[in-house]
């Protein structure tokens, strides 16, 4: 098996894309020529040229708002934001226009757009640039979110994103980009290709004492939280990767809590209506007798991230908090 | 003073793109002012006898500016616009039935009652809304642009805006990437002079007028009288051939009025204004009436048949009003539908992991 980073494996998803249908494009700031500000789109404005991967100025509201108007007429583009972050400038375009364009038509339009880009705190960028929209971006009937932890499920998450009809919000991560992954080249693959579809969990790490609910980097951290807590203490964690936030695979959730009847949720949002805050109120509605404990959320600490380089560090979910918070249930 | 309507001049008459036109399709421009009309009066009336919820931003008095730019529509142009969107959505050829049925909230209107008067739709007439948010309906008109560019399609889109949006950030963004990208794009500021209740005066900055902006993009513009009909077709035209055939942007302002305040429920639509502006401009600039008095004296019409077009608006609109009296509401299990294409279509996707958290 192959070795690829993130971003080679996202780049790889973007050619794949780009030569099976003439309507996808990739549109943003820097994509192009710049070949990506953190590389993801290297190399393929030179092998695809300035239609198909197209750079934009600074101007997230106006060229959001284009990609969406280019796909009600069926172009399929895939946005970049540099950060994630910038979807403030971009609000009213990705909601108001993206997410509600159908419902407000009566079904008659649909928007197979992908906007797409880092979307993480831990950089040491200030507030302003370390925003985690899942959580915003989720609380909107309409939208897509998929947020991958490896190098596998970018690619393969990204494919189904690009051919969904729907609009689908893409959050990647500056800091996995350059993780390397085990990624099948597709001539391994029964089908020929690597899609995985949205909507589907996927069990990390098995495990028979303790649930963790992550997704995207507090994927890497669960993981690890979970080789001290069997190591150091001899409690086995299962870690289920959401993979997608929504549509969400409920039922996977359930059946590991049903199965280990704890559940703590860990993710970098702020705790306030976080990704953990919903799936507890579905785990204490629908497992509410296969609980041991009470449902614990590891979050990222509930201020504006922080700068300074060893104090932000702290402020994300750590294994050691997660270990911490674990042994208080176990 | 300006000229009563009954000798009020048509300019443009000879411009080419009027000069070709039928006897039938002048009148039917003159059905098509008399249809908007008597459909937003009468969706008034069941507007104050509390048949519609929410807002109703009347286009009365604009008309001139959607007949005129939607009657030079070729196949592959399509337009978008803000909220005031009746005018513009019959002009394209929606029906009166569902369009009204929409304001009254029924499911045979043309959004199945889930967008109201601001959010009328209808892509088969490459009408793409109707969008409440001020202005955030130009970068989408960009994009229709950017996806005839980019499908190799030779057409052009109008992107309509009020004189209250051309201070939105959208909007400028909007004109940077037209003219940057080169795209065949119209955008049309219907400057009626009020955005909601704040005059031009009040609201916007500019040298000689709100057009004049393009100068910053590198983009052309002009200035076009919104009360004559004809001269918004000879404007109009040129831009859109210009865009069709050079792939090049324009903005357009052109003067208009309403009537009404900027929804029924401006409360302040005789404070901000007088009443004896508001009757000035239909006593001496009414485009339905300024249209009506040409056509009378080139012999389109008499006095019969144009009384007869106008009964048949009020007649239709009537009708569409009891269509949507009695059509029946929305039932609830339809708040699902229309979210997800994928749950909607029922594909592998759409049922692949939970979309709705209700419970």
């Amino acid at each position: 098996m192959r070795r690829l980073s993130y971003r080679q494996a996202l780049r790889e998803a973007f050619d794949e894309e780009l030569a099976r249908d003439p309507m996808v494009m990739l549109m943003g700031e820097e994509v192009a020529q710049y070949n990506g500000a953190y590389k993801v789109t290297e190399g393929l404005w030179t092998k695809w040229g300035d239609k198909r991967v197209m750079d934009t100025p600074i101007s997230e509201a106006g060229f959001i708002g284009m990609g969406v108007g280019a796909s009600m007429l069926g172009v399929r583009p895939v946005m970049e934001l540099m950060f994630w972050s910038f979807y403030t400038v971009a609000w009213d375009q990705i909601i108001n226009n993206a997410g509600m364009v159908r419902y407000m038509s009566g079904g008659l339009i649909n928007c197979p757009i992908v906007i797409r880009g880092p979307a993480n705190s831990g950089t040491n960028v200030g507030a302003t640039h370390s925003h985690t929209p899942e959580s915003v971006i989720a609380q909107f009937p309409g939208m897509k979110c998929v947020v991958p932890a490896t190098a596998y499920d970018a690619k393969g998450l990204m494919k189904a994103a690009i051919r969904d009809n729907d609009p689908v919000m893409f959050m990647e991560n500056t800091l996995l980009y350059g993780e390397e992954w085990d990624v099948p080249d597709n001539s391994e693959l029964p089908g020929g290709e690597l899609v995985i579809p949205l909507g589907v969990a996927d069990i990390k790490r098995e495990g028979s004492d303790l649930t963790l609910v992550c997704h995207g980097r507090a994927v890497l951290t669960c993981l690890k939280a979970a080789e001290i807590l069997q190591n150091e203490h001899g409690i086995s964690a299962e870690v289920v990767d959401l993979r997608s936030i929504r549509p969400l695979d409920e039922e996977t959730i359930f059946n590991s809590v049903r199965k280990t009847h704890r559940l703590i949720c860990v993710d970098e949002n702020k705790p306030f209506g976080s990704i953990g805050s919903q799936i507890a109120a579905m785990v204490q509605q629908h497992c509410f007798d296969d609980l041991d404990a009470p449902v614990l959320r590891v979050n990222s600490l509930d201020a504006p991230a922080f700068y300074s380089p060893p104090i932000e560090k702290i402020q994300n979910p750590t294994p050691e908090v997660v270990v911490a918070r674990a042994l208080e249930i176990c | 003073m300006s000229a009563p309507i009954t000798s009020k001049p048509v300019k443009h008459a000879d411009a080419a793109i009027n000069k070709s036109l039928s006897v039938e399709k002048k009148r039917a421009l003159y059905r098509d002012l008399c249809r908007i009309r008597r459909f937003e009066q009468i969706s008034l009336k069941y507007y104050n006898a509390g048949k519609m919820g929410g807002f109703l931003h009347l286009y009365i008095g604009q008309e001139a500016v959607a007949v005129g730019c939607v009657s030079l529509m070729g196949e592959n142009d399509h337009i978008i616009t803000a909220y005031r969107d009746h005018g513009h959505a019959l002009a394209v050829g929606m029906d009166m039935n569902a369009c009204m049925a929409e304001l009254f909230g029924k499911r045979t209107g043309c959004s199945k009652g889930k967008g109201g008067s601001m959010h009328y739709f209808a892509p088969d007439k490459n009408y793409w809304g109707g969008h409440g948010i001020v202005a955030g309906q130009t970068p989408l008109g960009t994009g229709l642009a950017f996806g005839l560019k980019y499908k190799g399609l030779k057409g052009a889109a109008m992107a309509f805006l009020g004189d209250g949006a051309v201070n939105q950030g959208s909007f400028h963004e909007s004109l940077n990437l037209a003219a940057l990208f080169e795209l065949p794009i119209v955008f049309i500021i219907e400057n009626n002079g009020y955005s909601m209740g704040t005059s031009q005066k009040r609201s916007s900055a500019y040298p000689s007028c709100l057009a004049e902006r393009a100068v910053g993009y590198g983009m052309a513009w002009k200035q076009l009288n919104g009360e004559d009909l004809y001269e918004v077709r000879a404007g109009v035209h040129d831009a859109l051939e210009r865009a069709r055939n050079e792939h090049k942007p324009m903005l357009l302002e052109i003067s208009t009025y309403r009537y009404q305040g900027h929804s029924v429920a401006d409360a302040n639509k005789f404070k901000y204004r007088t009443k004896e502006e508001v009757e000035r401009y239909e006593r001496e600039h009414d485009p339905v009436g300024i249209f009506k008095a040409h056509l009378l004296r080139d012999g389109t019409l008499d006095e019969a048949a144009a009384t007869a077009i106008d009964q048949a608006a009020i007649t239709e609109a009537e009708a569409a009003a009891q269509f949507a009296t009695q059509s029946a509401f929305p039932e609830p299990a339809e708040i699902f539908d229309d979210v997800y294409w994928e749950v909607d279509q029922k594909t592998e996707s759409g049922q692949t992991g939970r979309h709705f958290f209700n419970d």
